[in-house]
């Protein structure tokens, strides 16, 4: 039988980065920091609650599974098609999974004239990723064939006076010109 | 108190002025609570405990402090705008989505100084009267994020945070809320939509400001970082003291955060209108890069109108006297940034010199509002995906004079004609783009591009059109 919109809407294909992590579970982490969350926000309002609990879940687990949809949308109480209007609105969201190390390069302004897309020509050369392959709608996110590595373009990362800036997981760093890649990359390997 | 030392190489310009920014690269700073208290954090919430809110909001309009976020919007006015017989809950909001290209000085606060900020909003909160607030903080700021969480819970051991502070027997609670790296969740309404759990579609005005209806359709006020953290130092020096920094109508001070072609790009918190342009980037910023001349200043955020260097602007004064102000000698506030006409925004400051092709900086703006339209408005959602295909097309060398007529007239049909600002934020550099460098451009297109296909559809269809 064929797929309903909606399944393929929240499909997650494969990735030479879904190795790298966990598929979704509830576990009691996941549940207490839902609680926390939801305790946020007035008892008629949970819906509120809906982008905390997603970060959540795609910190651990790397992106967000149809699985983790349905999860969220009944762990808050609404239907599972308002979660995923969510998940696929905001560029900071995933539904498939990104390298080990997902590098987020500034393509804006400032960091363009500071040698942003440099950066990015030469993080495609170092991990193997075709440079083509990225594509502007972050989907899916561009891995390297060893699921090591994934890149994507952000917009102003708001650091503009220390261009070329770039977030590798949660850590910044910034005047990163593209001489700096391979040394940036190192800082991570495996 | 001792003399404050920053660390080497990121001491302020002996022109600052820093309130705000006193404690970034400050030595021996941590954003700790005690070091806050050891600085003599928090006693301007102690002061303002002992006031009555509507004279905090008195003090805030007597400061004339002009929002920081972008609009310059006055903020004690702002407050007045809850409806007086209101019953519903009221929140504030910090907007600490900090999206706007060219603009980093929230960042430094929130990393920095967070119990400057929670003071702030606390102070802001008694004010307007908000129990909750929450702290909307973009997603690319995940250190912050934990920063300021940390922050909360510090102050709230001190009963600076939670019920009954400091024996007033008023409550507050703050909730720091993760966007998901989307640029309109700047927009106010937007981020209310966002924090509701939904889609960031701005909403439609009337009302024109949440303070009447805003999040869950109660009274909101949001207001940025840097706003609420000038409301500490309002409550500090008395809002009269507070007005004579500045210029009349443009008071306090402010952090531009200068980036692009300069020898030395970075944060500068001066009084507001009090340095020129060219004292901003010859002697703060250390004039143009070796061999190279200034060519033009995007003066507020990407969403501003571009200023060429070698402009001369007629300023109308009091009077009515007409009078030339030439580029360099724009004074850095919101009103004569106006006059010249482009804005003060968010006080980015992008700086281009000769080495810059017009086309090319067009062409990354054109991406960047083309990535993030949300879609909702025809013009704004149609019109910026048609301005970057324009311009992908001109830094390609495929356009054609015709198409510069085409970009404008695209820019043109979405100013004023969409639910929120971002329709002005996308077109306004566009239309200020073409107006001043139109010969620039006109010189990347070429009268043939006009004749032939420019995709493959267009090149398969071609067959019909050639004769035989
Ligand atoms: C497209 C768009 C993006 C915006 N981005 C931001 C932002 O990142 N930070 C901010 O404080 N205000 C931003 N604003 C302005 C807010 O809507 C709002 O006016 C501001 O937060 C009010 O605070 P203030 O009065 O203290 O300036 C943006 C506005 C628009 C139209
Ligand atoms: S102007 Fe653009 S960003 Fe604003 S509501 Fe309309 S489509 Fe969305
Ligand atoms: S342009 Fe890259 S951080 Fe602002």
């Amino acid at each position: 039988m064929s797929k309903t919109i909606l399944e393929e809407t929240i499909a997650s294909p494969e990735t030479p980065g879904s190795k790298h992590f966990p598929p979704f579970a509830p576990s009691d982490a996941l549940e207490a920091e839902a609680a926390k969350r939801l305790a946020q926000f007035p008892d008629d309002q949970k819906r509120s609650a809906v982008l905390p609990i997603l970060h959540h879940i795609q910190h651990h687990h790397g992106f967000l599974s149809g699985e983790a949809i349905n999860w969220t949308a009944e762990r808050v109480g609404i239907e599972p098609i308002k979660v995923v209007e969510v998940v696929t609105f905001y560029p900071g969201f995933r539904q498939t999974a990104p390298g080990k190390f997902h590098v987020r390069v500034c393509r804006t302004l400032s960091c363009a004239m500071g040698g942003s897309y440099e950066l990015m020509d030469r993080l495609c050369e170092i991990t193997g990723i075709d440079r083509d392959s990225l594509d502007p709608h972050h989907h899916p996110i561009a891995v390297s064939p060893c699921g090591t590595w994934s890149v994507e373009f952000a917009e102003c990362l708001a650091s503009c006076g220390t261009a070329p800036v770039c977030l590798v997981n949660d850590d910044f760093h910034e005047g990163v010109d593209a001489d700096k890649a391979q040394g940036l990359l190192d800082g991570y390997s495996k | 108190m001792s003399e404050i030392q920053y660390l080497e190489g990121k001491q302020p310009d002996p022109r600052e002025h820093r309130l705000i920014f006193k404690n970034v690269d400050r030595v021996g700073w941590d954003p700790s609570i005690d070091c806050y208290l050891n600085d003599g954090g928090y006693e301007q919430l102690k002061k303002a405990m002992d006031m009555d809110p509507k004279f905090i909001t008195e003090e805030v309009k007597k400061s004339g402090l002009r929002g920081r976020g972008g609009a310059g919007f006055p903020t004690g006015i702002k407050w007045t705008f809850i409806p007086p017989n209101n019953t519903k809950p009221v929140y504030l909001i910090c907007n600490c989505d900090e999206s706007e290209p060219g603009t980093f000085k929230d960042r430094y606060i929130v990393h920095q100084d967070p119990h400057q900020l929670i003071e702030g909003m606390v102070i802001s909160s008694f004010a307007v009267g908000a129990h909750v607030a929450y702290i909307y903080i973009r997603e690319e700021f995940p250190e912050a994020a934990k920063i300021l969480e940390n922050a909360i819970e510090e102050a709230r051991e001190k009963n600076f945070v939670g019920k009954n502070i400091l024996g007033s027997g008023f409550d507050l609670e703050i909730y720091v809320h993760r966007g998901a790296a989307a640029y309109i969740c700047g927009e106010e309404t937007g981020l209310i939509e966002s924090l509701e759990g939904k889609r960031a579609y701005p909403r439609i005005k009337p009302p024109y400001f949440p303070a009447a209806l805003g999040l869950y359709m109660c009274p909101t006020i949001v207001n940025n970082v840097e706003s609420l953290c000038h409301v500490k130092h309002i409550v500090d020096m008395g809002g009269e003291e507070y007005a004579k920094l500045g210029v009349a109508r443009n008071t306090g001070t402010r952090i531009l955060c200068v980036s692009g072609d300069v020898k030395k790009p970075g944060y500068f918190e001066v009084e507001v209108g009090k340095v020129t342009m060219r004292e901003l980037l010859y002697d703060m910023c250390g004039g143009p890069k070796d061999g190279r001349e200034f060519k033009a200043v995007i003066p507020g955020g990407s969403s501003s109108k571009i200023l060429r260097c070698d402009e001369t602007f007629k300023i109308k004064g009091k009077d009515g006297e007409e009078t030339d102000l030439a580029f360099w000698d724009i004074p850095m506030d919101f009103d004569s940034l106006a006059a010249c006409g482009s804005m003060a925004g968010s006080g980015g400051v992008i700086v281009m010199d000769d080495s810059r092709k017009m086309s090319w900086v067009l062409n990354n703006i054109n991406q960047f509002y083309a990535h993030e339209s949300c879609g909702q408005c025809t013009p704004c959602r149609e019109g910026s995906t048609w301005m970057r295909k324009i311009s992908d097309r001109l830094v390609a060398g495929e356009a054609s004079p015709e198409d510069i007529e085409t970009l404008e007239s695209v820019a043109y049909q979405i100013d004023g004609k969409t639910i929120c600002a971002f329709g002005e934020a996308s077109s306004w550099p566009v239309e200020a783009i073409i107006a001043k460098y139109r010969e620039e451009l006109l010189a990347d297109t070429k009268e043939e591009n006009a004749r032939k296909p420019n995709n493959p559809e267009a090149e398969a269809q071609r067959k019909f059109l050639q004769p035989g």
